[in-house]
């Protein structure tokens, strides 16, 4: 009120003057004509009340009431006021200073006075909201205006084509929210042929967050040209852009090192979404600690490593998918995802599922809350196997961990297998690599605890040309990965090498491919046979 | 527990050869068993001892790692190891981990006993 009152004084003097006091004309005007007064009337004023609810004019002089208005007025000298009221709320006065004449105002001016009032209330009203109005549509514009601002610096920056791997499928989805959110990912070619993967969030939204996006992306850019690790990486975007960025805003971002010719996947994690992997199991969370990029400076990242074997995919996305929230405000969340991807199999397919899913979730009338970003990386098959295959667990048991269960799960593999036709040579093959692995988890893996069970999965491709074994067991050696150095014979024929030391080289000669995927709980030793190609016969 | 332990009994065959027969898996649990078998072989001071796989069905990395212990006694001793009754797939695991290279793999006793 206090604010509407102001302003429909200086559209009377045509003036801006501060605060309550008499200042003199300019010299080129007539003096005493109109004066110029600023009036504030807080809304617990009695004044405010008294105006309010006293129709005609008001003469100053007699009123007394404990009103600092009142004060002003007075000391202004003002004589005469009339409150302009409509639809019984005050929206502003008029006010009189003595006649020129100096003698009192007439009842026939104060007459006129209040029927001046009651004409001008309403029409004053209407003015005052009209230019709200247009104030509000000013303001309005001007953040659509900001909106497009950020919009457009994020799409400029996205990835205008994505990657062409071959023997890989990638597929990317990217819906900003009508308030635009941070979120952004990035394909960098490295020079020696591998992809850099970025999917990034930055928190806030518009322009701030796209200005950070944008940094953010020309430093991960610059960083992953000049170091060999995703960690690495992370940790000198982090340092560059700490001292930059605007307080309360930070940004999170996982960073992938792709080796298409392997499908070693290296990555770290700077606080984003964990993205999901599938194997025979179903979808795992890939983990790796670090914190997101802007907090604190002087970082370090965990770097973790994942072989992607063919037909197997990756899924990056950001925080939009599982933050949304329904009619009932329920929100989409991890379990949900989790839970809707272990149904799945994997591949790009997944992107249109997801966001079936989260339309039937939210309801049609969903106003997207955040930006929703996902990317899926998939490995093809082999040898031509279609590029939406899978692998499908054919048998899946456990042993404990006591000496000499290596032997059931050889049988038991064996016996898994026997339809698949493997040629004799190739079967022994796999069944001493499965002993071998096998013992490795019992032994060193879960420490001889009889109580700590090997996990083991027997997988076929979807095109039935390769056979994956997968033997898990609790990683109490640690996760460092093992390398299957090449035992020396005659070393150990001469005492200075132990005379043990054969599983994990036997076990790389068994099998056409060995992998090791860990995590901080779990290690798993994933052992591969083709079922038809080169080496087939042997 | 294994359903296989090994079982190895000794025979004395002609040009100072000492055979062990084998039975059952070469894995952890016959190591003392193996290692018996080598000492009794050996009283009668044979130049070659001939290792007889074809009761084994099982010859895991531990197994390996025993007859590589074996073979460096043989060496130090001035013995040769030859065997025989090794299926298509140990041979081959033979061959990888160039126990080969050491001990002279045969098809069967006779050719075994035929080859010095």
């Amino acid at each position: 009120m206090t604010t509407l009152l102001r302003s429909f004084l200086q559209t009377l003097t045509g003036q801006s003057q501060p605060a309550a006091t008499e200042t003199p004309q300019p010299a080129a005007q007539p003096a005493r004509s109109v004066q110029a007064l600023t009036l504030e009337i807080a809304p617990n004023d009695p004044l405010a009340v008294y105006f309010q609810s006293s129709p005609g004019t008001v003469e100053i002089e007699r009123l007394h009431l404990d009103s600092p208005a009142l004060k002003v007025l007075k000391a202004a000298r003002v004589k005469l006021i009339v409150p302009l009221v409509s639809q019984g709320e005050l929206i502003g006065v008029v006010s009189l200073d003595q006649r020129r004449s100096e003698q009192d105002y007439s009842s026939d001016d104060r007459g006129l006075l209040s029927n001046l009032a009651t004409q001008a209330g309403p029409a004053v009203r209407v003015a005052q909201l009209v230019r709200q109005q247009q104030l509000e549509a000013q303001a309005r514009e001007r953040m659509e205006q900001e909106l497009r601002v950020a919009r457009l610096i994020q799409q400029t920056l996205l990835p205008k084509e994505l990657p062409a791997l071959a023997g890989w499928d990638v597929a990317a989805y990217y819906q900003p929210a009508r308030s635009v959110g941070g979120d952004f990912y990035d394909f960098i070619y490295l020079p020696d042929g591998r992809l850099g993967l970025v999917v990034g969030d930055v928190t806030d939204k518009g322009v701030p967050a796209a200005l950070v996006m944008a940094t953010a992306r020309a430093l991960l850019r610059m960083a992953a040209l000049q170091f060999d690790t995703p960690g690495q990486v992370l940790a000198q975007v982090n340092n560059l852009i700490c001292p930059d960025i605007p307080p309360k805003m930070f940004v999170t971002c996982l960073y992938a090192i792709l080796d298409s010719a392997t499908g070693r996947l290296h990555y770290a994690n700077a606080g984003h979404d964990l993205p999901y992997a599938w194997s025979g199991a179903g979808a795992t969370e890939l983990r790796a600690r670090g914190m997101p990029l802007g907090l604190m400076s002087g970082m370090t990242y965990e770097e973790k490593e994942k072989m992607i074997i063919p037909g197997e995919s990756i899924l990056f996305y950001s925080d939009g998918l599982v933050e949304a929230h329904n009619a009932r405000r329920d929100m989409f969340g991890f379990p949900r995802l989790g839970q809707l991807l272990n149904e799945h199999s994997g591949g790009a397919s997944v992107i249109e599922y997801l966001l079936n899913e989260l339309k039937s979730f939210t309801g049609p009338d969903w106003e997207q809350e955040d930006d929703t970003t996902m990317v899926v990386v998939q490995r093809g098959e082999a040898e031509g196997g279609g590029k939406t295959a899978s692998w499908q667990t054919i048998a899946a048991f456990s042993v404990p961990s006591e000496p000499g269960n290596e032997r059931e799960a050889m049988q038991r593999v064996a016996e898994a297998v026997k339809d698949l036709n493997l040629p004799l040579a190739r079967f022994e093959k796999l069944k001493t690599a499965v002993a071998e692995g096998t013992m490795n988890a019992i032994e060193h893996g879960n420490q001889n605890r009889p109580d700590l069970n090997v996990e083991i999965a027997v997988l076929v491709s979807a095109a039935r040309d390769a056979l994956a074994v997968r033997i898990t067991d609790h990683a109490l050696a640690g996760n460092k990965q093992m390398a299957a150095a090449t035992p020396d014979l005659d070393a150990k024929l001469a005492g200075l090498q132990t005379p043990r030391g054969w599983g994990l080289f036997l076990i790389e000669k068994m099998v056409d491919k060995m992998n090791v995927i860990s995590d901080e709980a779990h290690h798993t030793l994933e052992l591969i046979m083709t079922l038809q190609g080169d080496g087939y016969a042997q | 527990m294994p359903n296989n332990t090994l079982s190895a009994s000794v025979r004395q065959a002609k040009n100072s050869t000492a055979i062990i027969d084998l039975r059952g898996e070469i894995n952890a649990f016959g190591e003392e068993t193996l290692n018996n078998a080598y000492v009794e072989a050996n009283q009668a001071h044979p130049k070659i001892i001939l290792l007889n796989f074809s009761g084994v069905d099982y010859i895991n990395s531990t197994g390996i790692a025993l007859i590589v212990g074996l073979l460096a006694q043989a060496r130090k001793s001035g013995q040769r190891l030859f065997t025989t009754g090794l299926s298509s797939h140990y041979v081959e695991i033979f061959q990888i981990t160039r126990l080969s290279d050491f001990m002279n793999i045969y098809p069967d006793e006779a050719s075994a006993l035929a080859a010095q």
